[in-house]
């Protein structure tokens, strides 16, 4: 078998691929800013913390992550929260146009945020909820809420009604059979689908920029006042990018034996 | 699996109305209200009826921008697709290294999109990067902020790089589900390793290849940050996308008739494709008995 041989190969290419620019931001980020536009090194030869110490210190900065990462929780829960119900309805009942709504639903996942963005500023404004979290939040439910209710469906679908049947002959009321029984089984779905509410939301900026100024500012729109009168910090710069990566990961580490099928949204 | 009939089932859907009501319908309606009017500021609206989506139709800014992004969006599935693919043929199947892989692989898809436009945009200058140091060093000419061509190369190629994980995750899982049955009945019939594919693992991934292109289509239809944090839609405006340009219209210039009859018309084109891929992998569900 020769197979094997030739699959590493393609594997390691590939992944060298996806983490040498990972590499060099983490390689930047801990360099003198002297060092970085000076002379090209592969790997810092003047090992500095300056820059994250930068990050950790000034409340400007490491708010943007608070707020990032208050808002994302606050999406992932609302999300969740409401296509919980909805994709049980989808996944067990015909109903009176359930396909066009469902379909309508996707729509929603394939809106251009730059569409969205402007109506989006007015009527955050209009209701004064501009710069809070819970705009911010409530914008992401967008394109969240019907992906959150797409794969949540896909999992459903793959427990057997009877489960339903049985816990209904057993006297359960629908509630009850819904947190206790049910909740449980799909749980790896709503890991699932809480990463991918995580994912969408953690990494989306365009709204998230448009719809706060200082109170929830996201850190992606902080990194981008290091252009300042002295030239780009581009040593900040880098750490500040590495450090959005980390949350990423720690979320795929907690899910990754979910991931494959959670791509596939449930439906393998 | 049979579905009852239920209308109260309406009352579980009901939230999720009420939230999307909120955060879709309601803007969905002013930009609506904006295609069809025009205003010279102080909240005046006039009615201007079709007169934004006439301009619109014929405008070359538009079609350009149209142009560009359909060009994009097929290179980046023609390239993105086959090689998500290659590469879920080539990962380990199970144990510490399929872990690491998968791992591995997913970091791309949860950086912020500003922050994978940074890396790429570091990555390839030539005085700090190591791209585009190694290429000048190689005595390629290679410039992203002058030339055209290098800008299109340096936003395809971190595309592929962004995305092509996902496509490959998509496969993957669609591999996992086939029974090792299937390749033993495939060893015994002496099957081509081509033939394997072509018959038995082809066949397996087609539903959630057809998620991964529906994905990849939307989204890269939808591109604005990372191309717009590495080249800002320029040189010039080889590289002004849908979205680029429409944000350029909507919030720089605040131009917000035309802006919206585009957006409207953005939205359509990108729903007619959609339904489409839609209807044809409900079609294959059916098809397959789920």
């Amino acid at each position: 078998m020769t197979r094997p041989k030739s699959s590493a190969i393609v594997m390691t290419l590939y992944l060298l691929f996806l983490l040498v620019p990972i590499y060099w931001l983490l390689n930047m980020s801990l360099k003198t800013n002297a060092e970085i536009t000076s002379s090209f090194t592969l790997w810092p030869r003047d090992l500095t913390l300056r820059n994250y110490a930068v990050i950790l210190t000034d409340p400007s900065w490491y708010m943007g992550y608070v707020n990032s990462i208050i808002y994302v929780v606050m999406n992932t829960v609302i999300s969740i929260t409401v296509a919980l119900p909805a994709a049980y309805a989808f996944s067990r009942y015909s109903f009176v146009g359930d396909k066009h709504l469902f379909f309508w639903l996707l729509t929603n996942r394939m809106a251009p945020p730059a569409v969205f963005a402007l109506p989006f500023f007015q009527l955050y404004s209009s209701v004064g909820l501009f710069d809070t979290h819970i705009a911010v939040a409530l914008a992401h439910c967008l394109f969240n809420v019907p992906l959150a209710v797409w794969i949540l469906e896909g999992f459903m679908r793959g427990v057997p009604r009877a489960i339903d049947e049985t816990a209904y002959i057993d006297g359960y009321s629908f509630p009850r059979f819904f947190l206790r029984i049910f909740m449980p089984l799909i749980a790896s779905g709503i890991g699932v689908a809480a990463f991918f509410c995580f994912m969408f939301s953690w990494v989306e900026l365009l709204l998230s920029r448009t719809l706060t100024s200082v109170n929830a500012k996201p850190i992606a729109a902080t990194m981008t006042r290091t252009v300042s009168a002295s030239g780009m910090d581009w040593g900040v710069l880098a750490a500040a990018g590495i450090l959005t990566i980390i949350p990423g990961a720690l979320v795929i580490y907690f899910v990754r034996n979910y991931i494959a099928k959670g791509f596939a949204l449930g439906r393998v | 699996m049979e579905k009852t009939v239920n209308n109260r089932a309406w009352l579980l859907v009901l939230p999720v109305l009420a939230v999307v009501a909120f955060s879709a319908v309601i803007p969905l309606m002013t930009v609506v209200n904006y295609s069809l009017n025009d205003t010279f500021g102080n909240n005046q609206f006039f009615w201007a009826g079709l007169e934004w989506f006439e301009e619109m139709v014929t405008s070359d800014r538009l079609h350009d921008a149209l142009g560009r992004q359909i060009l994009f969006s097929a290179i980046i599935l023609a390239i993105e697709v086959p090689l998500g693919i290659l590469i879920a043929l080539n990962m380990p199947k199970r144990g510490f290294w399929a872990s690491l892989c998968l791992v591995l692989m997913a970091l791309p898809l949860l950086i912020p999109f500003n922050v994978v436009g940074t890396i790429w945009q570091i990555f390839g200058r030539v005085d700090i990067g190591l791209l585009g140091h190694t290429l000048a060093a190689l005595g390629i000419d290679y410039n992203y902020t002058n030339d055209p061509l290098d800008a299109w190369i340096t936003v395809i190629v971190m595309d592929v790089w962004h995305w092509t994980s996902l496509v490959a995750l998509l496969a993957y899982a669609g591999l996992q589900s086939i029974p090792e049955a299937y390749y033993q009945a495939a060893r015994i019939d002496q099957a081509s390793r081509w033939a394997v594919f072509r018959y038995i693992e082809l066949p397996k991934m087609k539903g959630v290849l057809l998620i991964a292109v529906l994905l990849r289509f939307m989204d890269s239809f939808m591109i604005y940050t990372e191309p717009f944090v590495v080249t800002g839609g320029g040189p010039g405006n080889s590289t002004t996308f849908l979205s680029i340009d429409l944000v350029k219209m909507a919030i720089g210039q605040f131009d917000l008739g035309p802006a919206a009859a585009f957006s409207i018309m953005y939205f359509l084109v990108i729903l007619l494709v959609s339904w489409v891929f839609y209807t044809v992998m409900t079609n294959l569900d059916r098809e397959s008995g789920a």
